[in-house]
């Protein structure tokens, strides 16, 4: 859509009333390169340091606000605006790679302290001290994380499919209430759920991997219901009526047309499930437990994982506080690790199954 | 309405083995949803029963206190740093959603998304961790100038706060956190907006964000005040993160930049808990079912908006 | 569609399992040869986070000694802990503080055979740092009206008379006293209040327990997430487990005339200067700590977790595991081991004798 300015070609933009294309660039750098001047004079004057976020805010504002009063004497109220917007929008996503840059380089530079091969071939059973890895919360986040997605993935996907073409009737208005509830639900009631129900089975004190699977589906459920709720409701109810049209099955229909046209949206939406719970600490140390030793089994044993071993290593750390910590952000890097090779997997097959579109 | 209109106009569709099965698999999945979250909120109004009748002078966390008297800073709390987090994060997250859907190149727009989905995928300890230790030295230099200089504003009121860990700060933590949240989704119904609205707009000389305020805004409200709701949802209940970051040690207030604040729900169940015997964890369990009342209520209101505005959906 | 998309994730799943499958490199196969112990099975005990790191370094060595043992601790906290023994769910558990009287009355304890007594040991002694950080200055001496009075929020400055005044030579800037509390009920907290309402009872006026009781001042979520609050402002004030105190400043509490820095001596001469509490069986080593003593080098902030076990359980297999763990953990050998790795104060010879005779009675 940038071509709509670019490809009138005048000799003269500014005859046309169009600024030049590079213009917005040379008030852009203009802006910013004065931003940081007069930073460095007040930086001098009060002899603080040098703010250099403060700088790049103060010049992106600056920007915002000649480009709009330049465009308006130029081009136009209209024509303006739709600069404002576009600097603001432009801005909106600069600034929230701020958090972004700052969050990965704490963690990056962190964490790679102990990334290192002892990390990934390690359990912490019997090290004291500095040494040890995380194979074993490796091992139980992945279990546990998969098994939530694995029940709550189906379970969700048909219930949203159920709300959107099928449920009419009180039926469908009491799972959209509870689904609604249950995006509130604080998670450490989760996993008292969950550690409550099998205890009523198994006696107290059990701790499983599937138990806080389970504590982890509650959570995620309600995430994957309303999020994909909301891309089947989008798909047109053309694409629907031609299907139908045709003599296609409603079944098919649904499976073959309303499908693949959401499924970017929905895989996205899992993604926003699994990420949210991935994370989680407190109901998986109530419900599966912390251990220091590598269990693969489910349904016996503790399991740990990678969020309670960071939480716990930075809660106790011991006489020499920074193996812990090296320790607790080394696990930080490699969840945030597994679930962007998970998004990536995400959205592969998000590609691999979504019809071709123009965009 | 599809599926009765449907099938009145074509009695003599016979029912076919493919649609019952994939019907009622549909309807069993509904089903068993309805039995999980209905057993979660049975089991939470059970567990809370006995906190809500016993004689607050034996739980030892009220303290001698009336329930909703200890409940009260809570609700605030968690209701004002969600609604701080949501004022910074919906305009800021529909301007990325923006960004990525129609102002970036198209080829680059992807990768763009995937950065913002990174957010995302930061579990909150490490949200906690990094708010904690290097949010709030960063801000509080910017919080002692505001109380200075703008402390006649009610929210500005000193004292700051010597760490920066404010109820603001956790609201930043926390906007930061469903920004991912509320940006995925926005973005994918941005994306959803048919091409050929947004071409008429074009092709009557709306320039690009007249054809985004008329033919995409419209069409997406439903979907951006759904990913809000999702987003509101993450930030009320959201335990570990506040927990580290945010302060809580007062009552009721409105000044964000103060040592002094009020805490969440969730995050005070998590504080509380490992110290919790008995009746205790009753209590907490109860305050527990105060955040599903919230929560419902929001969502209710949400609902009520997105319905007013039905004729925008697809499968209306 | 569906199953193809399921299996997709199947496929990711059982690809991630294969490359995760390699078994950690540290963890012997089930049957080690050139065992000794005759012990095997798995132990599960829980309870107080603070006993956390300790705990790690006694299990890591009983595990050493007795590979056919596996000890888990969940550092979920004392209030759970104590839940989870009482129901049953834990063989043993680490708690901040002693089961009440009415509390053993009730003698509900699902795991142990009813009518017998339960062993409480306190064999985790660790002094409280009262921590600060202010530029340039190392060590304050301070009695206990005064920091109470800073952590309450009376004293707000630190040049304030009631600081200089007993530190004398010590240059005090013109700055705001930010006091940091734990936000999360703590043992910490409610052995810190439990010494300042006994030695400052008129500024200390509110009620002993594990919540901080006043309004105001900062508030941090556990002891990491105190230091951490009082590491990254200027002119922070707070307490925290003296093995975490590190390059911060630490306070000396005044004793008597003396004014005490924090070490691993004086907080065990604490423990000895104080007596049991009466009517406990003779396997129940409740302390009843004397905050008020006046004995030479005697430091009384301090923190004293306990082992509980039944002296008497169901399950025989599991009190002899139980058994062999506690006496380890009382040992020179298990103290030592946790002096190095969590900085605990090592109990004394006098205390180790009532506590080998408790560990000698669980069966």
């Amino acid at each position: 859509m940038t071509q709509l300015t670019a490809d009138i070609r005048v000799d003269n933009p500014y005859s046309a009333g169009l600024l030049a294309k590079r213009t917005p660039w040379v008030i852009l750098a203009g802006s910013v390169l004065v931003a940081l001047v007069a930073f460095w004079l007040l930086s001098n004057a009060e002899g603080g340091g040098f703010n250099i976020v403060g700088a790049l805010l103060v010049g992106a504002l600056l920007y915002t606000v000649v480009i709009y009063v330049v465009s308006y004497l130029i081009e136009g109220s209209r024509k303006a605006t739709d600069r404002l917007v576009t600097a603001l929008v432009g801005g909106a996503f600069l600034l929230a790679l701020l958090p972004l840059v700052s969050l990965v380089f704490t963690v990056v530079t962190n964490g790679s302290n102990r990334f290192d091969i002892e990390f990934f071939t390690h359990s912490m059973r019997n090290v004291v001290g500095a040494g040890g890895g995380a194979v074993h919360a490796i091992v139980g986040t992945v279990l546990m994380t998969l098994t939530a997605a694995v029940i709550s993935v189906p379970i969700g996907l048909m219930t949203s499919i159920y709300l959107v073409e099928y449920g009419r009737g009180p039926l469908a208005r009491a799972i959209t209430f509870f689904v609604d509830v249950m995006t509130g639900i604080p998670s450490i009631v989760a996993g008292l759920f969950a550690y409550s129900v099998f205890a009523i089975f198994f006696g107290p004190g059990i701790k499983l991997g599937i138990a806080g699977a389970i504590a982890l589906s509650v959570l995620m459920i309600p995430v994957v219901v309303r999020s994909s709720e909301d891309m089947l409701k989008l798909v047109p109810n053309e694409l629907r009526e031609a299907a139908y049209a045709l003599g296609v099955p409603k079944w098919l229909t649904v499976v073959k047309v309303v499908l693949p046209t959401s499924i970017a949206g929905i895989m996205t939406g899992v993604m926003l499930a699994i990420a949210r719970v991935i994370g989680e600490t407190a109901p998986l140390l109530i419900a599966a437990g912390f251990t220091n030793n590598l269990n693969y089994n489910m349904v016996e044993g503790r399991m740990q994982s990678l969020p309670v071993m960071v939480y716990n290593q930075y809660v106790s750390q011991g006489t020499d506080p920074q193996a812990y910590l090296d320790r607790a952000w080394a696990g930080a890097l490699t969840l945030i690790l597994i679930v962007m090779v998970l998004n990536l997997a995400a959205r592969i097959i998000a590609k691999v199954f979504a019809p071709k579109t123009g965009r | 309405m599809t599926s009765p209109a449907t099938s009145a106009r074509t009695p003599r569709t016979k029912q076919r083995l493919g649609d019952r099965i994939f019907s009622n698999s549909a309807l069993t999945a509904g089903t068993l949803i309805l039995a999980i979250l209905a057993a979660v909120a049975g089991f939470l109004v059970l567990e809370s029963v006995p906190a809500l009748t016993t004689d607050p002078e034996e739980i030892d966390i009220l303290n001698g206190q009336p329930f909703w008297s200890y409940v009260a800073p809570l609700v605030f709390g968690t209701l004002w740093a969600s609604a701080l987090a949501l004022a910074m994060a919906i305009p800021v997250s529909i301007g990325i959603a923006l960004f990525i859907s129609h102002f970036a190149p198209r080829r680059i727009a992807q990768g763009l998304g995937y950065i913002v989905d990174l957010l995302a995928a930061v579990p909150s300890v490490v949200f906690g961790l990094w708010g904690g230790n290097v949010l709030a030295p960063a801000v509080q230099p910017l919080y002692t100038w505001l109380t200075q200089n703008l402390g006649w504003f009610p929210l500005f009121a000193p004292p700051a706060s010597g760490t920066g860990r404010t109820i603001l700060t956790a609201a930043i933590v926390l906007a930061v956190m469903v920004l991912p949240i509320i940006t995925a989704l926005s973005r994918e119904v941005f994306l959803q907006t048919p091409v050929l609205h947004e071409e008429a707009a074009l092709a009557l000389g709306a320039t690009r964000w007249e054809m985004i305020r008329t033919a995409v805004l419209p069409f997406a409200r439903p979907g951006i005040i759904s990913a809000s709701m999702l987003g509101l949802g993450r930030a009320l209940g959201e335990t570990m993160a506040v927990a580290m970051v945010l302060s809580a040690s007062g009552g009721i207030t409105l000044a964000v930049l103060t040592p002094s604040n009020p805490g969440t729900i969730a995050a005070n169940i998590a504080l509380r808990f490992p110290e919790a015997f008995g009746l205790n964890t009753n209590l907490l369990i109860a305050t527990g079912l105060i955040l599903f009342a919230i929560t419902l209520v929001v969502n209710m209101i949400a609902r009520a908006i997105i319905n007013r505005r039905k004729e925008f959906s697809g499968a209306n | 569609m569906n199953i193809k998309r399921f299996g997709s994730i199947a496929a990711i799943a059982v690809a991630g399992t294969i490359v995760l499958s390699s078994c950690a490199a540290n963890e012997p196969a089930a049957n080690t040869e050139g065992n000794e112990s005759t012990l095997s099975g798995t132990l599960v005990g829980g309870g107080a986070s603070s006993q956390g790191t300790a705990q790690e370094a006694w299990v890591a060595a009983f595990q050493t000694e007795h590979t056919g043992v596996t000890v888990e601790y969940d550092p979920t906290g004392s209030g759970t802990g104590r839940d989870n023994f009482i129901a049953g769910g834990n063989a043993f558990t680490g708690s901040d503080r002693a089961f009440k009287d009415e509390e053993l009355a009730k003698d509900n304890f699902a795991g142990c055979v009813p009518g017998t007594p339960i062993v409480e040991i306190p064999a985790y002694i660790s002094p409280i740092a009262v921590i600060f950080n202010l530029e340039g200055v190392d060590s304050l001496n301070l009695d206990a009206a005064t920091i109470a009075g800073i952590l309450k929020g009376d004293i707000t400055n630190w040049n304030d008379e009631a600081i200089a005044s007993q530190n004398k030579g010590v240059e005090l800037p013109d700055l705001a006293i930010t006091p940091v509390h734990r936000s999360d009920e703590s043992g910490t907290t409610e052995n810190l209040a439990d010494y300042l309402s006994a030695a400052a009872p008129q500024v200390w006026d509110a009620e002993v327990s594990g919540d901080w009781p006043y309004e105001g001042g900062e508030a941090a979520q556990g002891t990491s997430g105190v230091v951490d609050a009082v590491k990254n402002g200027n002119g922070t004030f707070g307490y925290a487990d003296a093995s975490r105190a590190g390059d911060l400043g630490t306070v000396a509490v005044q004793v008597g005339t003396e004014y005490v820095e924090y070490s691993a001596d004086a907080a065990a001469k604490i423990v000895d200067a104080s007596p049991l509490v009466e009517g406990r069986d003779s396997v129940d080593l409740a302390i009843e700590l004397d905050r008020t003593s006046e004995a030479a080098g005697v430091y009384p902030i301090v923190l004293i977790s306990y082992l509980i076990a039944c002296s008497e359980y169901e399950d025989a297999a599991t009190g002899e595991l139980v058994k062999a763990y506690f006496d380890y953990v009382i040992s020179d050998e298990g103290q030592a081991t946790a002096a190095k790795a969590a900085g605990i104060a090592p109990i004394s010879a006098d205390l180790y004798e009532k506590a080998k005779a408790a560990v000698d009675s669980i069966k």
